[in-house]
């Protein structure tokens, strides 16, 4: 078998940058930096999980199959949420009648 | 089992089967099959994420009060266990690969017990919850009655969410019992670790859920609120 074996080394890095992560997140969120605060918290768990899918769950190592696969969920739940907030988002604009 | 081997001769792998051209091409599809099913899951919380966005957005302020009842030590205590489980079940692959059974064995006990860890701390904050009478429905207080309503919306969605994960946590505690026993008897190993892999996937995914939740959940607002509690 010619699988990638990914070293364990790389697995402790990804484990303590993760660890990093969340507890930079926490410390953020005790500081009042207005819109930022939610921008900087879900880009961390963005990076995070990047992490996550493409060394602990190997799709770095994968080929183009699993990748389409995994970008294809990803732009599907994004076109889930886009939709639907800019339908709530959007309510409002538009008043008919008197 | 045997003599259906001993007709294809002595190079068929015993953990091929039949349909498949050779263990690499076993070894994509099973993944590939896995991820399908994780692009499912992606959809049915999203679902989720989804609600929980248009109601915070609408009720910012319920949210972040009732946001601040929630322990945050626990929250990211919780999440740090986590993240350790997802750094053993990596190793439990790892230790397949290598074919260490004692190793593969032993990683995956660990994964089961920080996934036990996970599992306790939320029915501590559960039960926080129960007795804060933060739970949605007949029994539900609440002192600011501006905030009420959308504090009642985040606790149904607080619960909803934890809990659909929690249940996810539950079968893949499960499902790593059902590991156990092939993987103390020697079945996996460089040729054949499918299903090891498949059910780090699993857990994997669970993790990623979780590193959303607790942002969301827990720390909307914490600047307001001193010491966070």
């Amino acid at each position: 078998m010619t699988d990638h074996v990914v070293s364990r080394k790389i697995y402790f890095l990804v484990f303590i940058a993760l660890m990093v992560g969340t507890a930079v997140t926490v410390w953020v969120a005790f500081f009042d930096l207005g819109a930022a605060n939610d921008a900087i918290m879900l880009t961390i768990a963005v990076a995070k999980a990047t992490l996550v899918v493409l060394y602990f769950m190997h799709v770095r190592y994968s080929g183009r199959l699993i990748a389409l696969t995994v970008g294809s969920g990803i732009l599907f739940l994004l076109i889930l949420l886009a939709l639907a907030l800019a339908d709530y988002v959007t309510r409002g604009w538009v008043v008919l009648g008197r | 089992m045997s003599s259906l081997h001993a007709e294809h001769g002595p190079r068929h792998h015993p953990a091929l089967a039949h349909h498949f051209e050779d263990l690499e091409q076993q070894k994509e599809a099973s993944s590939f099959g896995m991820w399908v099913f994780l692009v499912t899951e992606i959809m049915f919380f999203g679902g989720l994420f989804c609600a929980y966005l248009i109601y915070r957005r609408a009720s910012f302020a319920a949210f972040a009060e009732a946001s601040a009842t929630l322990d945050i030590d626990l929250g990211a205590f919780n999440t740090a266990v986590l993240i350790g489980s997802s750094l053993t079940m990596a190793l439990a692959v790892w230790s397949a690969q290598m074919s260490r059974k004692k190793l593969v064995v032993l990683f995956l006990l660990a994964t089961f017990v920080l996934g036990g860890v996970f599992l306790g701390v939320k029915v501590v904050e559960y039960g926080h919850k129960f007795h804060e009478h933060h739970v949605p429905g007949r029994h539900f207080e609440w002192e600011n009655p501006a905030t009420e309503a959308g504090a009642e919306m985040f606790f149904s969605l607080y619960f909803a969410m934890t809990g659909l994960h929690a249940s996810h946590m539950v079968v893949g505690m499960g499902l790593i019992l059902f590991l156990l026993v092939p993987a103390w008897r020697g079945r996996y190993g460089r040729d054949y670790y499918n299903p090891i892999e498949c059910f780090g996937l699993y857990w994997h995914f669970v993790d990623i859920v979780w590193i959303f939740l607790f942002p969301l959940l827990y720390l909307i607002g914490r600047h307001g609120v001193p010491g966070g509690h």
